[in-house]
């Protein structure tokens, strides 16, 4: 294999894995922002207490992030091929990378949302305000700096994710990490590919510090 | 006579087991200044609270305008929209510009136009000296600052009571003046108001009604002469005397116990 195939090669896989985990992380806050403001609106110090359903969205919540990827993503097999027609390939991964990032970022917003003062929710209310706009124009616009953080600590998580989904033909950099790396003891495309991946980190986490940093208001 | 705005009768109010007002009652006209006083913990700052729906009661009901707001079946953010709060710690919005801050709830809340809830919120700036800072965040504002927004924010809605839950208790000395001073001049333009407050030259200055509470209760009010030239009750006098005679007990403390 020539050095232009190996870029390409590269090339190619850099652009699943981006395209794999930009997803996965949209889909992920589809289904895991407002299920992060439902667990913090409706624990006991929450905006509407609500003990029964905390309890059950809390422990579910818990299941799912106890299974380790690799076992989630042989375990829902079936469901990925019933959405995408097959269970192997770029596309296919999406699916359990967003099933498991649902739960990880849903802890994520309760614990951002959970932060805002719980003075400046009272001063909201007492000012008229119905709690769905409490949630909307107070708790997530106060916590978006954390939120921001929340969302790079997710990409970055889930790039790791991605990498796991390689063994079982996921795609991406991951993919190609495994094959030549590890099944054809080609350590220096397993290193090349590997660097490739702790740059696209370091540029997300320097991207998502600097948004963070950008919208923060409480500080100078 | 002027007319009863706020009815408060036999109200209790419990956490748990901890029974924090006990069978309160009080009547609050409109256009009176009620300064409520008394030891930490007694129950002042819940009874703002219970007012305007910040913590439920157990017993009793809540009137205003003759209108009872402790129902299920109350409008709890129609009532709020009547009951203007400022807190002890500001409770600005810290993501939010100072005129932001004062416009969010005219515009969300009874959906004003912006033009109109920002003139209106610039005008009142004007009014407590802060007009330059409506761009500022709440960081780049000293306390006094903040409390005097804190305010504003509150009277953009049109209140028709003001609560005060200590606001000064978070300032330092020299910003409490500047504080103290916008809710006497909104004393002198005849707004209701209830005070909650531990500066006892203010209490006296700006109320028409002192109510000295203790316990969960209402152990004695009257007019700020009668309550501070001439306490009744026996725990009044000793709660006025802990003002006066902080340094003098002091002293007596260290004479037993030489360090």
């Amino acid at each position: 294999m020539g050095l232009t195939d190996i870029a390409k090669m590269l090339a190619d896989g850099t652009k699943d894995t981006l395209i794999m985990v930009l997803l996965s992380t949209l889909f992920g806050y589809i289904g895991g922002l407002p299920l992060g403001v439902l667990l913090s609106v409706t624990d006991e110090n929450g905006l509407k207490p609500m003990p029964a359903l905390y309890m059950v969205l809390d422990i579910i919540i818990n299941i799912t992030r106890s299974i380790p990827f690799l076992i989630l993503l042989i375990l829902i097999q079936p469901f990925t091929k019933a959405i995408v027609g097959k269970s192997y390939g770029t596309v296919a991964t999406v699916v359990p990378l967003t099933v498991a990032a649902i739960p990880f970022i849903a802890r994520m917003v309760e614990s951002s949302v959970k932060e805002v003062d719980k003075g400046v929710v009272e001063a909201a209310l007492s000012l008229g305000a119905k709690k769905f706009t409490v949630i909307t124009k107070v708790l997530l616009a106060e916590a978006r700096t954390s939120l921001l953080v929340g969302v790079t600590i997710a990409v970055g998580t889930i790039l790791g994710y991605s990498a796991m989904a390689g063994i079982v033909g996921g795609g991406g950099l991951g993919d190609i990490a495994i094959r030549y790396g590890y099944y054809r003891y080609e350590t220096e495309i397993m290193i090349v590919t590997v660097v490739v991946l702790v740059l696209l980190m370091q540029l997300l986490q320097w991207v998502g510090t600097l948004i963070s940093k950008k919208l923060d208001r409480r500080r100078g | 006579m002027a007319k009863e705005l706020l009815k408060i009768e036999h109200i209790t109010k419990s956490f748990d087991e901890t029974v924090i007002l006990r069978d309160l009652s009080l009547t609050v006209k409109e256009g009176e200044v009620l300064v409520i006083v008394g030891p930490s913990g007694c129950g002042k700052s819940t009874f703002l609270r219970c007012i305007n729906g910040l913590e439920t009661i157990q017993e009793g009901s809540i009137y205003l305008d003759g209108e009872k707001i402790n129902d299920r079946s109350a409008n709890l953010e129609k009532v709020r929209q009547k009951i203007g709060m400022v807190f002890q710690n500001y409770e600005l919005f810290p993501h939010k510009t100072v005129l932001q801050n004062i416009t969010m709830a005219p515009m969300l809340v009874q959906k004003k136009p912006k033009a109109e809830a920002e003139k209106e919120a610039l005008s009142l700036l004007e009014r407590v000296g802060l007009s330059d800072r409506k761009n500022f965040y709440p960081r780049q504002l000293s306390g006094g600052q903040k409390q005097r927004v804190a305010i504003v924010r509150a009277l953009a809605m049109h209140p028709e009571i003001l609560l005060f839950d200590e606001v000064t208790a978070a300032l330092d000395p020299e910003m409490v003046r500047e504080v103290l001073d916008v809710m006497l001049d909104l004393a002198k333009e005849g707004r209701t108001m209830i005070v909650v407050t531990h500066e006892m030259s203010f209490a006296r200055a700006v109320a028409d009604r002192i109510v000295f509470m203790d316990g969960g209760n209402i152990v004695e009010e009257g007019t700020p002469s009668e309550f501070f030239d001439n306490p009744q009750t026996d725990r009044a006098k000793k709660f006025l005397s802990t003002f006066s005679f902080d340094r003098i007990e002091k002293k007596d403390e260290y004479a037993g116990n030489p360090i």
